[in-house]
């Protein structure tokens, strides 16, 4: 597979001719990467990619793959910012999501990376059948006080097809209540808030110099390249994505060949991601952009579309950026398609 | 003229008649295999979707029997009670018809309506008992129901398959020998029969007739009696797969006309064309004015598309001169038009050719009946009332009048007590009841139409388990105990839902059309209570809680295009929504309150 991976960064180097700012190991569990493995894909990419001078790598972690010699084999390779997969620092939570941690390594792991890592990120998850206002505030409460500079907190999402769903089905597991969700995002904002965390994006809160840079590049348009097997890239124009069939994906690179579909971007897709990932950042959505960018057909459109929603409390001006009110924020999937663009 | 054979099919829907059809063409070598596809003279799409024939056509077809050559001409008739006069008029142009059974299914309600109709018109009937290859058909027991029937010979009764092709010969034997030939003086001046006209948006509305007395010729100056217009026929022919212009129609034929007329309504189905100089004194009997029977607003979703529906249906009026509309306006839907229709197939059609055919997103409001109300001031002069927001303020009304129906339904003696419960539930007055076989029973009621429009159809099917036929025919009108139910949506009256009951029913509906709403309108951003009020006194009350999350929580790299597709979808749904106050209601919410059992 990393053999692959390489051979893909090579038969790509042209399609990104920026300098390459973040770079960022995520899907599945790249913590089991040997140092060997990691070492040959960071040689790739300098020698092929023009890489800046302080550019943010991430690597996405589970607590239980996290020990001491990891850590020293991440930090060496060049790896200088952690995303741990803790979720929950309580056992019910974790049992209940399927977790291969429990609560012990939950910690451990954060005060383990600590010694190695200053810029490191936690997921929680909140909403969870069961979840407690109490239990959830504790959670917020523990991540806080480890002085953790990023946290990635996630409403559950019942996938479809997925055991928590036919558990939910059955009644095994008592349904999830969007009120509960709703009442934790709540806490979870007010919380963040008081300890010095922004939140930049829905899900996501920093202190001053800890956003993740990989991640606002996505809601920035930003052209980015993806590797390996169901991995997306965008251009600007166009967005692609691998095979996920890892067996094919490898077939395909062996013989030479990029295993990608493509897709271009109307100018109205354009449009309808900008909106939907503007109401999400902090950024919101600027009406000189839309002006420049898409036209004052566009911007008259946001204007009628969005007039109840001001009216109603869910959207605001601040000087010339459309942004989602704390009020709104909860429901902003369905404010976004409102404002979408659609022949 | 004694080679000419005119004939129509009786038949029930799915016994096969158009199937039949395309049979015959093939075997007179009218189609050839090039031209050939299923259901040939259904021509509309909806026709070949739905498998029922909506519009009468007619074809003409050459075969040679014993040495000499036979003119046959099929005239196809619609096959729903929506449409019975046109196939009264189709019927009333020939000497013949085939009446088609499925040996599987025996004799249903409306073929036997239609096969009274035929023996009122002295019309030979030939028996064919259709689908005999099927592993389910009852040969022997329905051949007898057709013997009892008719009181007919068992031989008479011709058995077919339409699907092998068994028993076509015999048929197209039996028209000749059976089917008499026409009648009618060919020195008498023009009296032809229209039975059917289609519109062709390039040559303008083409007239289907057929020839009592006398002929008609290219160039020839015509009148149209009913309507008293005058026109020159500028083009005769036959009607073979394709047009075939002929200088002259003979006595006892049948044809098309071209005069370039515009509008399909100057064209009505029943009415006499004669010679505009030297007339014929004598109107082919049985003309009427079509009345429509059912009512409902046609609204655009979107309000800036007023003019272009109104476009939209001024031509789909050219060629279905049974739809009438007026402009009315709502206070929940803005402007729009209040529409009339033969019944609710009708206006299920109409919906949906404004769609496919004229890209339109429509919203059909509650359908209602035409009813008469009459106030105190003025107790002997009614006032129309097709529209629930017309009928006058309780304090000032004396009565109301709705119409009622003659329906007939033959079913199984095993669903008897199911039926006569839901007809009495929809008011009905049971008036007969006959037990045709010992296994089929012919049950009549008095009811309101009304009852009728609302989820009749369906339940029927539902407590006999498919096994009951229905027709009707309006009886005039009678007094009745009706109420105005309107729905708030948050507070506000809309219009649109508003429905005329009878009191005795007005507080079960109205909870049932509270509960439908629920489920119907999405959840928004705030609670919506939905209530069911007789003035101001509220029936009923549910509440659609409001939303609380609507957010993904993740949204990187590879979320960005599937999770917009997603919310486009959503937005496509969202234009399908009328806003009303600020609650949003989906386009099937309005017509959806009339299925109120599902």
């Amino acid at each position: 597979m990393v053999e692959a991976l390489c051979v893909e960064l090579e038969l790509r180097k042209a399609e990104l001719q920026e300098e390459v700012e973040t770079i960022y190991f995520g899907g599945g569990t790249p913590s089991l990467l040997a140092s060997e493995e990691l070492a040959a894909i960071f040689e790739t990419i300098y020698k092929h990619y023009k890489v800046s001078k302080n550019p943010e790598i991430t690597l996405e972690a589970n607590p239980d793959d996290l020990s001491e010699e990891k850590l020293k084999t991440f930090k060496s390779a060049g790896i200088n910012r952690l995303s741990i997969g803790v979720q929950s620092f309580f056992e019910e939570d974790l049992q209940l999501m399927n977790r291969a941690h429990n609560e012990k390594e939950a910690f451990a792991s954060i005060e383990m990376a600590q010694l190695f890592f200053e810029n490191i990120s936690i997921d929680l998850i909140y909403g969870i059948p069961g979840m407690t206002n109490e239990r959830w505030l504790k959670n917020l409460e523990i991540a806080i006080s480890l002085n953790v500079p990023h946290l990635s907190c996630y409403a559950l999402t019942v996938e479809p097809k997925t055991a928590l769903e036919t558990f939910i089905k059955k009644g095994i597991v008592p349904e999830v209540e969007d009120g509960v969700a709703a009442d934790h995002h709540k806490l979870l904002i007010a919380e963040t808030s008081k300890a010095g965390y922004d939140n930049y994006e829905f899900s996501n809160f920093g202190k001053d110099g800890f956003y993740s840079k990989n991640n606002t590049a996505y809601w920035q348009g930003k052209p980015y390249l993806g590797i390996g097997p169901s991995a997306h890239g965008y251009n600007g124009k166009e967005r692609s994505w691998n095979v996920s069939n890892n067996t094919i994906y490898i077939k395909k690179i062996r013989e030479g060949e990029l295993p990608l579909t493509k897709e271009l971007l109307s100018i109205n897709d354009r449009f309808n991601e900008y909106v939907m990932t503007g109401l999400r950042t902090k950024w919101g959505i600027s009406m000189k952009r839309v002006e420049t960018e898409f036209g004052s057909e566009y911007r008259k459109h946001i204007d009628n579309q969005s007039k109840n929603h001001i009216n109603n409390g869910i959207l605001k001006f601040d000087g010339d950026i459309l942004k989602i009110t704390a009020k709104g924020k909860f429901l902003s999937d369905g404010v976004a398609s409102d404002l979408f663009f659609i022949d | 003229m004694k080679n000419i054979r005119n004939f129509c099919i009786i038949a029930h829907i799915d016994h096969g008649k158009s199937t039949l059809a395309d049979r015959l063409l093939d075997a007179t070598g009218t189609v050839t295999s090039r031209e050939k596809q299923d259901q040939l003279l259904d021509s509309m799409d909806l026709e070949r979707e739905r498998g029922i024939t909506i519009k009468s056509h007619a074809i003409q077809m050459d075969y040679v029997h014993k040495g000499e050559k036979y003119t046959l001409n099929l005239i196809d008739t619609p096959g729903h009670v929506d449409f019975s006069y046109e196939v009264s008029r189709s019927i009333a142009a020939c000497e013949g018809a085939l009446l088609i059974v499925d040996a599987a299914q025996s004799i249903q309600a409306q073929t036997i309506s239609n096969l009274y109709l035929a023996l009122e018109n002295d019309l030979t009937i030939i028996p064919v008992l259709n689908k005999v290859d099927l592993p389910s058909a009852n040969i022997e027991e329905v051949t007898d129901d057709i013997v009892d029937l008719l009181g007919c010979d068992p031989e008479e009764v011709i058995p077919a398959s339409a699907k092998t092709g068994v028993g076509i010969e015999e048929i197209l034997t039996a028209i000749i020998d059976r089917v008499p030939p026409p009648k009618g003086d060919p020195n008498q001046s023009l009296q032809a029969l229209i039975f059917d006209s289609v519109y062709n948006p390039f040559r303008g509305v083409e007239t289907y007739f057929r020839v009592l007395n006398g002929e008609i010729s290219k160039g020839q100056h015509i009148k149209f009696m009913a309507t008293g217009k005058s026109y020159f026929a500028d083009e005769v022919g036959t009607l073979k797969l394709k047009q075939v212009p002929k200088t002259v129609i003979k006595t006892g034929d049948v044809g098309y006309l071209i005069t370039g007329i515009k509008e399909a309504k100057e064209v009505k189905v029943g009415d006499t064309i004669t010679d505009s100089k030297n007339p014929t004194t004598n109107m082919v009997e049985g003309f009427e004015d079509v009345k429509p029977m059912v009512f409902a607003g046609i609204y655009p979703v979107d309000t800036e598309e007023y003019e272009e529906l109104r476009n939209s249906m001024e031509k789909l009026q050219l060629n279905d001169a049974s739809l009438v509309f007026q402009p009315e306006s709502s206070a929940a839907l803005g402007f729009g038009f209040r529409c009339g229709f033969l019944g609710m197939l009708h206006l299920e059609i109409i919906q949906e050719r404004l769609e496919r055919e004229f890209d339109m997103t429509v919203i059909t409001t509650v359908p209602n009946v035409s009813y008469q109300a009459y106030t105190h001031k003025d107790p002997e002069t009614p006032i129309l009332v097709n529209n629930p927001s017309d009928l006058p303020e309780p304090s000032s009304l004396n009565r109301v009048e709705e119409p009622y129906i003659k329906a007939t339904i033959i079913t199984k003696s095993d669903f008897v007590g199911n039926v006569m419960s839901l007809c009495i539930e929809k008011r009905g007055e049971i008036t007969n009841q006959t037990y045709l076989t010992t296994e089929r029973v012919e049950l009549s009621f008095d009811m309101p139409l009304a009852e009728i429009v609302f989820d009749f159809y369906d339940r029927l099917k539902t407590v006999s388990k498919g096994y009951a036929s229905f027709d009707y025919s309006p009886i005039g009108l009678r007094t009745s105990q009706l109420v105005k139910v309107d729905v708030l949506l948050n507070g506000n009256i809309v219009d649109a839902l508003s429905a005329l009951l009878h009191k005795d029913n007005a507080y079960d509906i109205g909870k049932k059309m509270c509960e439908k709403l629920r489920q119907l309108i999405p959840r928004q951003q705030f609670d919506i209570p939905i209530q069911a009020a007789i003035g101001a006194k509220i029936i009923s009350r549910e509440t659609v809680k409001a939303l609380r999350k609507d957010v993904t929580a993740k949204c990187y790299g590879g979320d960005i295009s599937r999770k917009r597709k997603l919310l486009e979808k959503q937005k496509k749904g969202k234009k399908r929504m009328r806003q009303v106050g600020n609650v949003e209601i989906p386009q099937e919410a309005f017509m959806a309150v009339l299925k109120l059992n599902d």
